[in-house]
């Protein structure tokens, strides 16, 4: 391939990788979807919305009624990003296609953090380009309120093609909580996201995603993060509705010294719902340190909860929980927790605990005056409670008002 | 007099297959503190979990009345939002539900957030509020925890399984303290709501906290009733040896 441009050569790379499968979940046939999607019209208002779509991207925390606690707004509809404004001057958004336009330097940001042949799904991202969003915090700027950014399906059977690139630039501090959802009509669809996210120097980004599909849906995305000395990065996923098929496996890489990393995860699926979910850190930097925690719930879907943490570098520490519960028959909880070290001085550690909710939990609930299925509800909220420690209060909020939601179908 | 709140009549326990308990009797009146000696494993911990209705108590035979109702069959959430409540020996741990939570949850509304946060600052239990229930906390910990849960449930009789075991010299007083405040001790025994059943293996808690009634459990049978201190002092001199005299 000597001879050819970056762009033309990841253009090769993603053919030859055309039909490489996944390394983990189910084959998806891409041919079964629809590639192409027709231009939305754009809403410089995003609250003339359709009334449908917009109760379905608020079930993901995606407000565009009033959204005064916005440091910004992206929304892309299929492959059209409908809406797009800003409220924090520290901030750029805007879709990436504009984006690459707009700066030539971005060029090489694109496809660093996760590779273009990874498997083909990256490959047909680059091969069929959608869009994505592009959001940028400028150096040393500090957003209050969180960005939220929307990725929609509306078309029947679409295979939606994302990519996104999230750069927080030195000393500074990004918000994002982004909804992933679909029209409430359950008709099938596929969501292939890339999201590259770049922590510089100094540097903190907390990234809530809150998944929110249909039982047709089949989900693919893809995710790698580089973080520079001193960066944070701290990830929060949420899925409790039902999915067809959902593996992902985010990979971050802590390049500098004394990074931190963090990845919190709340899954649950019903019957028929299919999820792979991993998440990995390689420590790289000297004193990093990473989090990660899963809490999956079952009843009656299947779930993979995957965990890995390399360790590569003087005295770097991370940590690891799996914790499963299977509320009901049929439910298939594999909790996989990895770790690998690679030198002397390193402490690494994992728990993984699958099975159902005790006994003399609920017994004790009861001793204290609640019904038995006051006590359940009561250790499920507990289970699925995760601290986060950095977020801002508001974003915080709106991951429990999206556990608040699904508990009242789990129960 | 004062009417029985709990009359137990005849209560015969088995614990998976295997008796424990045989033919109990015990009636306590309202406003009253009962304590009950005996060694380890002689059925004390059993009679609170059957008195409170744990499921893996079964009464093969007698009955027990609670405010003049008989609930040998009534489930345990209704015995507790009856007026029944307990302190366990070692509860389990709920991850994900706050110390904060758990008190909130027994009071059932009773209480306003100030005086929630009242019973907190005097069982101590600030540092421990945010907390998941009983993860990694400390004996006399564990007791304050169980303390602010039944301060905030307000139950009409009070089951104690040991309250001193486990507590440092220090929060043995304060323990004492709440267990009074529960029993309502500073009010005359006629105008007392609350009534209590102590497990006590040492008797330590008898120098904080008044009984009226004392018996022994020895092998699943109560074989003496009477002064508690009386009872406390012949079992600190003679050891349960003595009581044993008395069974045969």
């Amino acid at each position: 391939m000597h001879g050819l441009n970056t762009e033309d050569l990841y253009r090769e790379k993603a053919k030859e990788a055309s039909t490489k499968p996944s390394r983990f979940g189910e084959d998806i046939d891409l041919d079964n979807y629809e590639h192409n999607a027709e231009e939305m019209p754009y809403y410089s208002d995003p609250s003339k919305l359709p009334l449908d779509a917009k109760q379905q991207m608020l079930q993901t925390g995606v407000i565009v009624d009033n959204n005064v606690q916005r440091s910004g707004t992206i929304i892309q509809m299929d492959h059209s990003v409908i809406h797009s404004s800003v409220a924090d001057p520290g901030i750029e958004i805007m879709s990436t296609l504009n984006a690459l336009e707009k700066y030539e330097w971005l060029r090489s940001y694109y496809w660093k953090a996760v590779a273009v042949d990874t498997d083909k799904y990256t490959a047909h991202v680059e091969l069929n380009p959608g869009n994505g969003y592009f959001i940028r915090s400028l150096p040393g700027s500090k957003t209050v309120f969180p960005v939220q950014a929307c990725l929609y399906i509306g078309k029947k059977n679409l295979a939606q093609s994302v990519h996104n690139i999230i750069i927080a630039e030195e000393g500074s501090e990004l918000h994002i909580i982004t909804g992933c959802t679909t029209s409430p009509h359950e008709e099938a669809a596929m969501h292939l996201g890339i999201s590259e996210f770049y922590v510089k120097k100094n540097a903190k980004i907390s990234f809530t995603m809150i998944h929110n599909w249909t039982p047709q849906v089949a989900v693919r995305p893809r995710t790698g993060i580089i973080i520079e000395e001193n960066g944070i990065y701290l990830s929060n996923y949420v899925i409790m509705r039902p999915v067809k098929s959902l593996q992902t496996n985010p990979i971050a890489r802590c390049i500098g010294r004394n990074t931190v990393c963090r990845f919190n995860s709340v899954v649950v699926t019903p019957p028929g719902s299919n999820i792979d979910l991993g998440s990995q850190v390689i420590l790289d930097g000297e004193g990093s340190r990473t989090e990660i925690i899963s809490r999956t719930i079952t009843t009656g879907g299947s779930i993979v909860a995957r965990g890995y943490i390399e360790g590569n570098a003087p005295n770097v520490k991370g940590h690891l929980e799996c914790r499963g519960l299977i509320l009901k028959g049929g439910g298939r909880i594999h909790a996989i927790p990895e770790l690998k070290g690679n030198l002397a001085g390193i402490d690494l550690s994992h728990e993984a605990a699958v099975g159902k909710i005790a006994e003399e939990e609920v017994e004790y609930l009861m001793m204290r005056g609640l019904t038995r299925d006051e006590a359940t509800a009561a250790i499920v909220r507990g289970f699925l409670r995760v601290d986060i420690e950095g977020l801002p209060e508001e974003l915080d909020e709106q991951i429990k008002k999206a556990v608040e939601i699904a508990e009242k179908d789990l129960m | 007099m004062s009417e029985p709140i709990l009359q137990i009549k005849d209560l015969s326990v088995e614990v998976e297959n295997r008796p424990i308990l045989h033919n109990v009797n015990l009636t306590i009146n309202k406003g009253e503190t009962h304590v009950l000696f005996g060694p380890n494993g002689n059925g004390k911990t059993t009679l609170l979990m059957t008195i409170m209705g744990a499921p893996k108590y079964k009464v093969t035979h007698g009955e027990i009345y609670f405010k003049g109702q008989n609930i040998t069959s009534m489930p345990m959430d209704e015995r507790a939002r009856m007026g029944l409540g307990m302190s366990v020996q070692r509860p389990p741990v709920v991850r994900g539900v706050k110390t904060r939570d758990m008190v909130a949850v027994c009071s059932r509304g009773k209480d306003t957030p100030e005086e929630l946060e009242g019973i907190i600052r005097s069982t101590n239990l600030i540092e421990l509020m945010d907390r998941d229930i009983n993860y990694g906390f400390s004996g006399g910990e564990i007791k304050r925890s169980e303390l602010a849960q039944l301060l905030a449930q307000k139950p009409d009789l009070v089951l104690l399984d040991e309250p001193e075991s486990g507590v440092d010299l220090v929060n043995i007083s304060l323990i004492g303290h709440l267990i009074n405040q529960l029993l309502q001790k500073k009010h005359p025994i006629r105008e007392r709501e609350r009534s209590g059943l102590i497990i006590t293996h040492t008797g330590h808690i008898l120098e904080y906290v008044d009984a009226r009634t004392g018996y022994v459990l020895l092998g699943g049978t109560i074989i003496c009733e009477g002064d508690p201190h009386e009872i406390l002092k012949t079992i600190v001199k003679k050891g349960y040896e003595e009581c044993r005299k008395c069974m045969a």
